[in-house]
């Protein structure tokens, strides 16, 4: 479950953002519109702790995270954030089974291979798992993204414009993977977008 | 997973640049361990060849030569000496003991010298078969002697005249081998003992050419000082002869600051590379860092903390350095073994010891040091990223 109340974040720069409040309940889906310049990004920055907001507050399962220090917030996030970027990275040294069990290593889980497999045999990437991933198309490296945004069973999985880059058929594709996984992993999932077409997928909707 | 693979497998990713670093470290790690072996062994190698010996008397001339030609025989002896002339020396109370050597021939190239038992007893020799020289024209042969030559009790061989020439071979006596040392890392083991009177008989002819007698000629005496007053007042006593008395740790000290030069040049060039391996290991770093800033920033996302970044890039930093040093060390034992097989053919000597030296201990705890200095600042850069701009930049 994630709920933020009103946050605000301002840039060095001055431009400054007040959002409205954000409520995902536990397993929900819901989707964060608006138009490019209205801080999407920022918005949800500030939901994965990545940005400390300036006012307001950001409760995931309990925990309002605006209070965690720097290192509490690095590891809260990798134990209880799963995030999805625009596009996908890697950490291109490591083969697609080592950079999943990464989240694990990094949020100083248990190392668990069988999940690692487990996981992208869902996605049906089970022969790619030794690659480097810089050896996967690029439809390929977005769903390794997913899997591994589920690997530390996350409360909520964020996911920054998955869509914006793909035609129709791979936008629906892709989005239907989220869904379907983050559901099999009992997560929470949030879109921030500007995608218009997924509008109409989604029951809730908040737009900025 | 955990740190050092990932940093083993991020330097592994960029072959390029990672080599580089290693061979540019390892270049200079080796030069610098090298010249330290090198300068270690010899020492080592010289001062068990002075073992005790304070003085060497001899014929006028350059004392340094007297001192490797009689001591270390790795150089033509300066000349010979009158043996009566000699012996009133040993006689003097300030004297403890004097161990004369006859010089003359060789035996393909091994040096055959008339002396006395005090010889090998001096450097504490022991035989590994048969038994010590006790008439003319019967030799004890070193180790290596008998190695390289194949030398059996009994068999006999003819000598060659001078110390390096196998041209001019005495033919009118034949030596015995009548015994042969354990190998015992002096130079008694590249040299072919016998009594004085052997070096004398073989040279009866020269003595009817030149019209001295062979037997009071010798080539130099070894030896052993009473009293630290000798080194002030033998010098005075041989001021009106043909002899002279040098000190071997003088002249070895003369001689390694000689060699000391040409090694610290070579050991200021070694340095010159290291630092430049640390600036390329520094620069790879810092270079590989910013062009991976996303990855860092992404690791961050997953959990990972700014100590787990700041650990990471010095592990790369560290790992890059210890290769290369592990390399420098491993590159240097091969060029000791090269230098060790020439050394050995042309002086007899032996060098190999693959142990690490108190020095080199230095060489490597600096060599990680400085190493994980130069991933410093790249590690200080991988904390202060700012994951959300990277990320946002993507």
């Amino acid at each position: 479950m994630l709920q933020s109340s009103n946050l605000t974040f301002s840039y060095p720069n001055g431009t400054s953002f007040s959002f409205p409040d954000v409520f995902c309940e536990e397993k929900g889906h819901l989707l964060l519109l608006g138009e490019s310049g209205q801080g999407k990004t920022t918005l949800l920055h500030l939901l994965a702790g990545m940005l400390r907001p300036s006012a307001g507050s950001v409760g995931i399962n309990g925990t309002d995270i605006a209070q965690l220090d720097r290192k509490a917030m690095d590891t809260f996030r990798g134990q209880h954030i799963g995030i999805v970027f625009q596009t996908a990275h890697f950490v291109e040294s490591l083969s697609v089974e080592d950079n999943l069990i990464l989240p694990q290593y990094l949020a100083g889980k248990t190392i668990d291979r069988n999940k690692a497999q487990l996981i992208i045999g869902r996605l049906n990437l089970t022969q790619k798992l030794h690659e480097k991933t810089r050896n996967l198309s690029v439809g390929e490296q977005q769903r390794v993204a997913i899997a591994r945004s589920l690997m530390n069973d996350p409360a909520i999985v964020l996911a920054d414009e998955p869509t914006s880059a793909l035609d129709d058929r791979n936008a629906e594709e892709v989005i239907s993977l989220l869904e379907e996984q983050a559901a099999l992993s009992g997560a929470g999932l949030i879109i921030v977008t500007h995608d218009q077409r997924l509008k109409d997928r989604f029951e809730k909707s908040v737009v900025l | 997973m955990n740190l050092l693979k990932i940093a083993w497998k991020n330097i592994a990713s960029k072959p390029l640049n990672t080599s580089l670093s290693l061979i540019l470290l390892a270049f200079g790690v080796g030069v610098i361990s090298l010249l330290l072996i090198l300068e270690t062994r010899l020492k080592e190698q010289f001062d068990r060849n002075i073992k005790d010996i304070d003085m060497v008397l001899g014929a006028k001339g350059s004392p340094l030569q007297l001192i490797l030609a009689n001591v270390y025989h790795i150089d033509a002896p300066t000349g010979n000496i009158s043996r009566k002339e000699a012996e009133k020396i040993i006689r003097n109370p300030l004297i403890e003991e004097g161990i004369p050597l006859a010089y003359g021939d060789n035996y393909k190239m091994f040096r055959i010298i008339g002396t006395t038992h005090q010889y090998p007893r001096h450097y504490e020799v022991e035989l590994a078969k048969g038994k010590l020289f006790d008439t003319s024209y019967a030799v004890t042969i070193g180790s290596k002697v008998a190695q390289e030559l194949g030398l059996q009790l009994g068999d006999t061989f003819n000598s060659a005249h001078g110390l390096q020439d196998e041209t001019d071979v005495h033919t009118n006596k034949d030596f015995t081998v009548v015994g042969v040392f354990k190998e015992s890392s002096s130079v008694i083991d590249q040299l072919i003992l016998t009594e004085m009177s052997s070096i004398w008989g073989v040279h009866e002819h020269v003595g009817e050419e030149t019209g001295k007698d062979p037997s009071d000629e010798i080539t130099a005496v070894l030896l052993k000082k009473k009293s630290p007053l000798a080194l002030v007042l033998l010098p005075n006593l041989l001021r009106e002869t043909n002899m002279q008395i040098a000190l071997p740790a003088i002249e070895i000290n003369r001689l390694t600051q000689n060699f000391g030069i040409g090694m610290n040049t070579l050991q200021a060039i070694a340095i010159l590379i290291m630092v430049l391996s640390f600036i390329s290991v520094f620069i790879s770093l810092y270079n590989s860092m910013r062009e991976r800033k996303y990855e860092l920033a992404l690791m961050r996302s997953m959990g990972g903390t700014r100590t787990t970044l700041f650990a990471l890039i010095l592990s790369e930093g560290f790992l890059m350095t210890f290769v290369g040093l592990l390399l420098g060390l491993f590159l240097s034992r091969i060029g000791m073994m090269v230098l060790s097989s020439v050394m050995e053919d042309q002086f007899n000597y032996d060098v190999t010891n693959f142990g690490i030296l108190p020095m080199e201990w230095l060489l490597i705890g600096i060599t990680i040091f400085v190493g994980v200095l130069a991933s410093l600042l790249p590690a200080i850069s991988a904390v202060r990223l700012d994951i959300s701009k990277i990320l946002a930049d993507g």
